[in-house]
């Protein structure tokens, strides 16, 4: 697939550097651990591979701040989310690494059954400030257990927050936050996406959980996406734009919490809806969005709410089935098309 | 039991010794109580008594100092007490009162007291090992010498955590010790079905940490066992295994068919009650009278009628509080 180049998010400040994904994560590592002795990273190779990390977030680390605080772990994806909870309710701020969303799976008993509930099951006498940081998502032909998109199964889990940055900004200022949350926070990052580029301001800042930006502003239909269907969404507005068909492009940044509120006021002034995410369609977090809207906006919709998502099947290997198995700006370009007839 | 003389090790006083026999008389009464309200329908889901165990709680946590953490089991209400949990609170969380340890959202199998060190008994087999060896990695972060100890049953040591965690325990030093309760039970399954060793504590080898067997009916061998645990965590050498050997006189929980067991097993280790071995113990040493030994124990019953009182009188949690405390 094409490496989209991200468009600047929102009001970005004059200084702003132009850095890659990976870079603006590295950054919001280094600012928190130089801000707050209680935070500190660990994960299968996140200090010594390649300076640091598959995907060089964690790069530079471990000269900066040492082996205690960026830990290289064994490969043991449950012990790296248990000891991270554990180390949280101890009163330490773990940023726990996953190096592939799919190795979660290994580790769903604590993030799920501990992180989730200790604090509701304690009666609000713990806090887990942990965050499960990993990349999901398909586009490198990385295959079925590597490609996964499976934002919606810890969607489903109260007690849980989920964050999806797509645009090194968000993704900077989303993982500060995440960090200082006080919550455990699932930080879900997209694999293409780290050597994507875009302006990111200087030092400190954050980018709240549960607040959605409007990536395109448009009258005619509202577009909802996460990751690269974000950046998908975009080029299929300038597609439609020709045409006169106006796409608003809404990326809701967090999952949990929801700004339903900003997707609902695009809805009423578009009246037409999609939700495009990479994850399978069936039992997707697009299908959450949809029931939301139409419970809140019924109302306003001209036509049927639209999903432009994974097909319903594993990601597959070569080039041209994993390409049809994924949403791709034609389909969005088409849905659009269809909802305005 | 034999009329050999028990040596007491000298560094736990008289007045700590009749506060261990009294804590083993508290963690008794307590099931006994829970069971019973259970029975007249005053507690909801399922209680584990940790009755005939009392000695493993009451041992290892008189080797803890109050800064010291533990991580507990579904089978909990032992070990909450023994690290100075209050039984009022306690008694309040079983009957799903507003004044619990958990505001009446946890019950039974999710008491904590993060602030006393008690990071929860758990819902799930093996759940705390993680969560011990995570606050242990706490304790070595923040440059303390603060030891978790961590409880869990014979049913866990088949659970692929106990590996994770142990190894991970092992090449980073970790200050935690695993304790191990063998109570030859997991539900119906006799320890020697399912786990692949007669003494579960040479798996500490596989990992390069010592890993000993004690009496877990008698507080004073696993004293002693948890406590070399214990100081060898606290000098920074890394985590230990600790086995303690005991059995659960009940069932695995109120409602048990009991059916996998026979009746003289169960009576051969009922002559072997912890609590009775350590009155035993504390008069022969003349640690206390028979008069006082009573004394001892109408006081924990006094104090555990009053947690039942206390549970009782206490306001059911307002529906509202339903959404509270999902996020901090």
């Amino acid at each position: 697939m094409s490496q989209p180049t991200v468009e600047a998010a929102s009001a970005v400040p004059a200084e702003a550097r132009i850095l890659t994904y990976a870079e603006a994560l590295n950054e919001a590592l280094r600012l928190e651990m130089r801000r707050d002795p209680r935070v500190f990273v660990m994960g299968e190779d996140v200090a010594v591979w390649g300076g640091g990390g598959v995907f060089g977030v964690t790069r530079g680390l471990l000269e900066e701040f040492g082996p205690q605080r960026v830990r290289d772990t064994p490969i043991s994806e449950e012990a790296i989310a248990a000891l991270a909870v554990g180390a949280a309710m101890a009163g330490m701020r773990p940023v726990a690494e996953f190096m592939y969303a799919d190795f979660m799976t290994l580790a769903m008993e604590p993030i799920v059954n501990q992180a989730a509930k200790i604090r509701y099951m304690f009666g609000g006498k713990a806090r887990v400030p942990v965050v499960f940081r990993a990349q999901e998502g398909a586009g490198r032909g990385n295959a079925a257990q590597h490609s996964q998109s499976l934002e919606a199964w810890f969607c489903h889990v109260p007690g849980l927050k989920v964050v999806t940055p797509s645009t090194p900004a968000d993704a900077k200022g989303l993982l500060i936050a995440a960090i200082r949350d006080g919550n455990p926070v699932v930080f879900l990052e997209h694999k293409v996406l780290y050597t994507t580029k875009g302006p990111v301001p200087p030092g400190e800042y954050t980018v709240p959980l549960g607040v959605a930006d409007c990536k395109r502003e448009g009258r005619d239909v509202t577009c909802v996406g996460i990751h690269t269907m974000v950046h998908k969404a975009l080029a299929a507005a300038e597609i439609l734009a020709r045409e006169g068909i106006e796409l608003e492009v809404i990326d809701p940044r967090t999952l949990v919490p929801l700004d339903l509120d900003t997707i609902v006021a695009s809805v009423r002034k578009t009246g037409r809806l999609i939700v495009t995410h990479e994850a399978v369609e069936r039992a997707g977090f697009g299908a959450e969005i949809i029931a939301q809207v139409t419970s809140a906006a019924f109302d306003a919709l001209d036509a049927p709410p639209v999903r432009v998502c994974g097909k319903n099947v594993p990601v597959p290997y070569s080039a041209p089935l994993e390409a049809a198995a994924l949403p791709q700006v034609d389909d969005i370009v088409a849905a659009a098309r269809k909802l305005v007839a | 039991m034999s009329s050999e003389v028990v040596e007491i090790p000298t560094e736990l006083g008289p007045g700590q010794l009749v506060d261990m026999l009294r804590t083993m008389y508290l963690i008794r009464l307590f099931d006994e109580r829970a069971l019973a309200l259970y029975r007249e329908g005053a507690m909801r889901g399922t209680t584990h008594p940790y009755i005939g165990m009392e000695a493993v709680a009451v041992g290892a946590c008189a080797a803890l100092r109050p800064t010291d953490r533990i991580t507990s089991t579904h089978r909990g209400h032992g070990h909450c007490l023994a690290k100075g949990g209050d039984p009022r609170l306690m008694m309040a969380e079983l009957l799903g009162k507003a004044t619990g340890y958990c505001k009446g959202k946890g019950g039974s199998m999710h008491i904590a007291d993060v602030d006393a060190g008690i990071l929860g008994a758990n819902g799930i087999v093996g759940g705390g090992i993680g969560l011990a060896t995570g606050a242990a990695l706490a304790s070595q972060l923040a440059g303390r010498d603060d030891v978790v100890l961590c409880f869990f049953g014979d049913g866990a040591l088949n659970q692929g955590i106990l590996h994770e965690a142990a190894n991970l325990a092992a090449i980073w030093k970790l200050p935690v010790v695993y304790l191990c309760e063998n109570n030859q039970y997991a539900m119906s399954a006799r320890a020697d079905r399912f786990t692949s060793v007669p003494d579960p504590s040479v798996r500490a080898a596989a990992y390069g940490f010592p890993g000993v067997s004690c009496d877990g009916m008698d507080p004073l061998a696993v004293y002693r066992a948890v406590r070399e645990a214990v100081a060898r965590a606290r000098r920074g050498e890394g985590p230990s295994l600790v086995v303690a050997v005991t059995y659960r006189f009940l069932g695995h929980h109120v409602g048990d068919p009991l059916n996998y067991r026979d009746k003289a097993e169960v009576e051969q280790w009922r002559a072997r009650d912890p609590i009775g071995r350590f009155e035993k113990v504390l008069l022969a040493h003349r640690l206390l009278t028979p008069e006082r030994l009573e004394a001892v124990r109408a006081d924990a019953e006094r104090q555990i009628e009053e947690a039942v009182a206390f549970a009782k009188a206490s306001p059911d949690p307002d529906p509202q509080t339903l959404w509270e405390d999902v996020y901090a």
